[in-house]
Parts: C-alpha cells; sequence; structure tokens
C-alpha cells in the first residue's frame, strides 16, 4: 500500500530536472575536495589539515599558521596549477560533451576524431616556426600566441570535419570516425614533419610540452587560457536548448525556432577553443571529454541544460584527480597526466562498451 | 491565411515542383495526395519553410516567409515529420518539452503532460524514446508539435499544422485519433495541411484536396468533386476503384489492374 503510494506521489518520472540539478550540486562539491586535494598532494609539506587550518585562520583571526615556505610552495607552485587544472579539464569535458551534441554522436570526442591533434600541429608549429617564420605573430600575439594557434588548429580541423562527416544534416558514424582518422593522420604526419625540421631547442620545447602535463603551472599560463574557458562556459546557457532540438535533427530542431546554422558556428567555435586552449597549455589528454559525459547521459539523461556544466565540472575534478594521483604515486618524479586520465578512462570506457550503455553507444 | 504561389523547384535538372500554388486557409484541413514521387512532401518542406524554391513566393499572413526568422516561423507554424531518430535518450517527456520550450511556455513540464494526454500516451512519459514502437514514437512527436502550438490561433493570427503522413506507422484507432485532433484545431480557427497516402483517410478528413502527380497540380477542390474514377485513374493508373457510400463521401477500394485467375480463388 505505502509503495503504491510513494509510486503515485513520485512527480516528474519523465522528467530529470531534479536528478540534473542534484548532479550539478554532488559534482561541485566533488570540485571542491578535489581543489583541495589538488593543493595538499605532493611531495613536500602542506598537508590536508594544514591548508585547513591556514584557510580558517587566515579567514576568521587573520593568524598565518604556514610556514613562509609552505606559504611559497601553495602560492607560487600548486595554486596555478591547481587553477590550470581547473581550466583545462572543464575544458576537455565541455568540448567533449558539445560536440558529442553537434555531431548528434556519443563518439565524437576530440581526442579521438582529430581536432586535439590540429591542435597539437598549431602548437607544434608555433614552437617551431615561433621564432622564425611566424616571429611578427608571436611578437604581436605574446602569452597567446600558442593558445591562439592551438584554437586555429582545432577550429580548422573541427570545420573540415563537419564539412566532410556531414551529409544533409545528418553525421552517421563511420563517416564521422573515419574521416577523424584521415584528418588526424595527415595532421600528424605533417606534425611529424615539423619535428623533422626542428632545431634542438625546439625539439626540447616540443616533448616538454606533448607530455601533456600540468606541470611547470604558472599564473601567466592559466591566465592565457582563462578567456577561452571561461568565454565558452558563458556561452554554455545559450547553446543547451538549441543542442536539445539538434538530437531530433536539423529540420525538426529548426522547425522549433533555432537558428541552426549560427547554434553550429557558435558551437563549433566554442568546442575549438575550449579543446585548443586545453592542448596549448597541457598537451593532449585523452579520455576526459568522452567518459565525463557518457557517465553524466547515464545518470541524468542528454539534457544540455544540465550535461554541459556538468561535464565541466566533472571533467575539472577528474582532471584535478588524475594529477595529484600524477605528482604523488611516483614522487619526486612526476607521471604524465595522459597516462593516468588514460588507464582511468579505458577500461571505463570498455566496460561500458561491454554493458548496458554499450548499445546506445554505438548505433 | 499560408499562401504559396507558383512554387517551382529543379534538382539535378529534374523539376520536382512545376508551378505549384496552395492556399492553407483558417478552418480548413487542406490535404495532398498523390503516388510517389509527386512532390508532396516537398510541397510541405517549401510552405514550412525548409527549403527555398528557385522561384515563386511563399506568404504567412501578408510577410514573405524569407523574412521571419526561425523563432518568429516557429511561433506561427509547427511540423511533424515523416518519422525521427534520436541519437541520445530522451524519455518521451523531455521530447515533448522541447515543443513546449519552443512555445516559450512558463510550465514546459505541465504542458507537455497535457500534450502527451492528448495523444493517449500519459503512462508512458518516462519511458526512452528509443524504447517506444515506431507508432507510439510518431504520436510523441506529434504531442511535440501540439506543445508548440497549444493553440490554433494566437494574437498573431492563425497558426498552421503541417503534418507528413502523419499515419504512416499508425494503427486504425491512432490513424483516425490523429487525424481528429488535427480537424479540431482547423476547426478551432487553425491552418493544416497534410501529406496522406490513404485516399479513403483523405477523402474523409479533407476540406481541400490537391492531387499531385509529377510535380504538378493535377486537381484541386473538395474531396466529393476530386476524389473520381477518371482523376485516380489519370494519376494512379487504377480505374474503377471509387464508389460512393453514404451518397457523397467516395471511397477508394484499390483492385488488382488483372484480375486474379479462377484457380487462385
Amino acid at each position: 500500500m505505502s509503495i503504491a503510494i510513494d509510486i503515485a506521489q513520485q512527480p516528474a518520472r519523465g522528467d530529470r530536472s531534479q536528478q540534473g540539478a542534484l548532479a550539478l550540486a554532488l559534482l561541485s562539491a566533488l570540485l571542491v575536495a578535489a581543489c583541495l586535494i589538488s593543493l595538499t598532494s605532493g611531495p613536500t609539506g602542506v598537508g590536508l589539515r594544514d591548508l585547513v587550518s591556514y584557510l580558517a585562520g587566515s579567514l576568521l583571526s587573520g593568524h598565518q599558521t604556514l610556514s613562509k615556505q609552505d606559504l611559497i610552495v601553495l602560492e607560487a607552485v600548486r595554486l596555478p596549477r591547481t587553477l590550470l587544472g581547473l581550466l583545462v579539464g572543464a575544458g576537455l569535458g565541455l568540448s567533449g560533451a558539445m560536440m558529442q551534441g553537434l555531431f548528434r554522436n556519443p563518439l565524437a570526442d576530440p581526442g579521438i576524431v582529430g581536432v586535439t591533434s590540429g591542435a597539437s600541429l598549431a602548437a607544434v608549429a608555433a614552437i617551431v616556426l615561433g621564432p622564425t617564420l611566424l616571429l611578427p605573430l608571436q611578437t604581436a600575439l605574446g602569452a597567446q600566441f600558442l593558445p591562439l594557434m592551438a584554437f586555429a588548429g582545432a577550429l580548422i580541423n573541427t570545420g573540415l570535419l563537419y564539412r566532410i562527416a556531414t551529409r544533409g544534416g545528418q553525421t552517421s558514424t563511420v563517416a564521422l570516425v573515419l574521416s577523424g582518422i584521415s584528418i588526424g593522420a595527415l595532421t600528424m604526419a605533417a606534425t611529424g614533419l615539423l619535428i623533422f625540421l626542428a632545431d634542438d631547442r625546439a625539439l626540447r620545447d616540443i616533448t616538454f610540452w606533448s607530455l601533456g602535463s600540468l606541470g611547470g603551472a604558472t599564473y601567466g599560463k592559466a591566465l592565457s587560457i582563462a578567456p577561452f574557458i571561461l568565454a565558452a562556459l558563458a556561452l554554455l546557457p545559450f547553446l543547451a536548448r538549441g543542442l536539445d532540438a539538434l538530437v531530433l535533427g536539423d529540420a525538426a530542431a529548426f522547425h522549433m525556432g533555432i537558428p541552426v546554422e549560427r547554434l553550429k558556428r557558435i558551437s563549433v567555435l566554442v568546442v575549438a577553443g575550449a579543446c585548443g586552449a586545453s592542448v596549448a597549455v597541457a598537451g593532449s589528454i585523452a579520455f576526459v571529454g568522452i567518459i565525463v559525459p557518457h557517465l553524466l547521459r547515464l545518470a541524468i539523461g542528454p539534457s544540455h541544460r544540465f550535461l554541459l556544466p556538468g561535464a565541466a565540472l566533472g571533467g575539472a575534478s577528474l582532471l584535478l584527480l588524475a594529477d595529484s594521483i600524477a605528482r604523488t604515486v611516483a614522487a619526486p618524479a612526476e607521471l604524465p597526466i595522459g597516462i593516468i586520465t588514460a588507464l582511468i578512462g579505458a577500461p571505463v570506457f570498455l566496460l561500458l562498451l561491454l554493458g548496458r550503455g554499450g548499445r546506445g553507444l554505438i548505433d | 491565411m499560408i499562401i504559396a504561389d507558383h512554387l517551382v523547384l529543379t534538382r539535378q535538372g529534374r523539376p520536382i515542383l512545376d508551378k505549384v500554388s496552395l492556399r492553407l486557409v483558417p478552418g480548413r484541413f487542406t490535404v495532398v495526395i498523390g503516388p510517389n514521387g509527386a512532390g508532396k512532401s516537398t510541397l510541405l518542406k517549401l510552405i514550412s519553410g525548409d527549403i527555398k524554391p528557385d522561384s515563386g513566393h511563399i506568404l504567412y499572413g501578408d510577410e514573405d516567409i524569407s523574412r521571419l526568422k526561425p523563432r518568429q516561423l516557429a511561433e506561427r507554424r509547427a511540423v511533424l515529420p515523416q518519422s525521427t531518430s534520436l541519437s541520445f535518450p530522451f524519455t518521451a517527456l523531455e521530447v515533448v518539452r522541447m515543443g513546449a520550450i519552443a512555445a516559450g511556455s512558463l510550465k514546459p513540464c505541465e504542458d507537455a503532460r497535457t500534450a502527451l494526454a492528448r495523444v493517449g500516451l500519459a503512462a508512458l512519459e518516462a519511458r526512452a524514446y528509443q524504447a517506444l514502437s515506431g507508432g507510439e514514437q510518431q504520436r510523441v512527436q506529434f504531442a511535440r508539435v501540439l506543445a508548440q502550438l497549444p493553440t490554433p490561433v494566437n494574437e498573431a493570427g492563425p497558426r498552421a499544422l503541417f503534418l507528413d503522413e502523419p499515419t504512416s506507422s499508425l494503427d486504425l484507432t491512432h490513424q483516425i485519433s490523429v487525424l481528429e485532433i488535427a480537424r479540431e484545431f482547423a476547426a478551432a480557427g487553425g491552418m493544416v495541411m497534410a501529406v496522406l497516402h490513404d485516399l479513403n483517410l483523405a477523402a474523409e478528413f479533407a476540406d481541400s484536396l490537391l492531387i499531385l502527380k509529377g510535380g504538378r497540380a493535377i486537381a484541386e477542390g473538395p474531396p466529393q468533386t476530386i476524389i473520381r474514377d477518371d482523376i485516380i485513374t489519370s494519376v494512379y493508373g487504377l480505374s474503377g476503384t471509387v464508389g460512393r457510400i453514404p451518397q457523397t463521401t467516395p471511397f477508394v477500394l484499390p483492385q488488382s489492374r488483372h484480375p486474379a485467375p479462377a484457380s487462385a480463388i
């Protein structure tokens, strides 16, 4: 009897807004925890308890509880790294979720379909040709040079991919993956050519950059990509409704009053901006953009109103946690973060393919 | 009123539509029929704004369709496509809610439930759209369209419902009930244009019929005057199929052109 009443009174069964809002709240809490862990993990000094008492102390009484050295570790090394991880992770999660909506395909991850390699090519070009051929551009753009180049590279590949893989408003998975692989291969070949031409200095810089690490984070780096990520985040509320409608197809979205072409252009810009900026400062980091949105869709459904901010929050949390693992597990050495995300992401992805989520993923 | 005037559309040198004109009048249920490849769906796509004609023009009230933004167009007409597949697992309610959101509803969930109830699917609101049968999917889409146009007339004037083969995957009961809802929409002052294959449903529901063949308008008028043996023969190549009961409503009984051999009976 009481069960029957419970079911009858359960509001809004076809409506998953409440789950969505709850998930956003939980992910926000997770992100705060991830930030604290990121700020307090590392080979030296400041632990979680120190940080909490420091924060409490400086907020409540203006009383310093940390030594000068610990404060330097915290402010000059860890805080910029946490900020950078926050931005990069949000960018990766967001660009994955948005690209999947744009292509109406849960496999459309920037890393899989060659957008990341476009950004990589442009970044390598910036490193190799920056001091020579592209010097005027480099001087003019300053710290924005690398992120802007990566953005342009990601933009070109996304645009190319869309042109090739989408016919009459429909993207087939096969066309998407095949053209993505081809474009990726072409881009990698060009990258290889550039590396072949590079001198010793450029080679060292490329190696450093391509390891995919948040190491060497500075406020300057975080600042240089912040505009791209923040602009993408600011655009989300305006794109969610249109991306939902787009799931029914171009024509149906247009029938419901969505300016489809404009929506797609803006989405391509957002994907390229968020993905390019992440690649520019952290190299290519796999699987964040595909795992986070997919898990979210299983939990709260595909509504972009919750999926897009959720993917940004979840991506940031995942990256911060992966980075914390990367720098503690082999301390004082650091693992490239891409290894950790792939180690977490690939098995989860394969389990999903085998399990219940697989059908929706491949169809 | 929506006026389509001398629409021409050519694709790869082949005329898809050749100087077709049509008026959608408030209060009237207009049905377009014709054999496969006649250009019925193309005509619907042109008038609903999906594609632009090579020549000819389309007026919504006194405004040319090319001047209307997608949002303005969405306030004046809604379109039920032939079939829609989703790549992500939305629930039935979430699909219908998109229509209510497009209508600018302040309580989209409530309005979506109302629309689902009108097509008899209130109990299935939590089902994943992809898990529904073809007929149920089509009714969910119909509910979405109804949610987009909750009233047949608003302050901007009468609104239009475009239905592209709305009955194609429905059983008898639901064929009738979907067309009845569309007829109510017209009776309340809205405009309805439907592409149908079933001539008997067309005869039953249409206030005005347009017959297309090979991209040209063959005949236009009320079904009583249009569904005649000579016209059906010239369009479909089947003769002696039209009967009338009771007196006025014509019906069409398709029969093989070649009588079955006696041994088969």
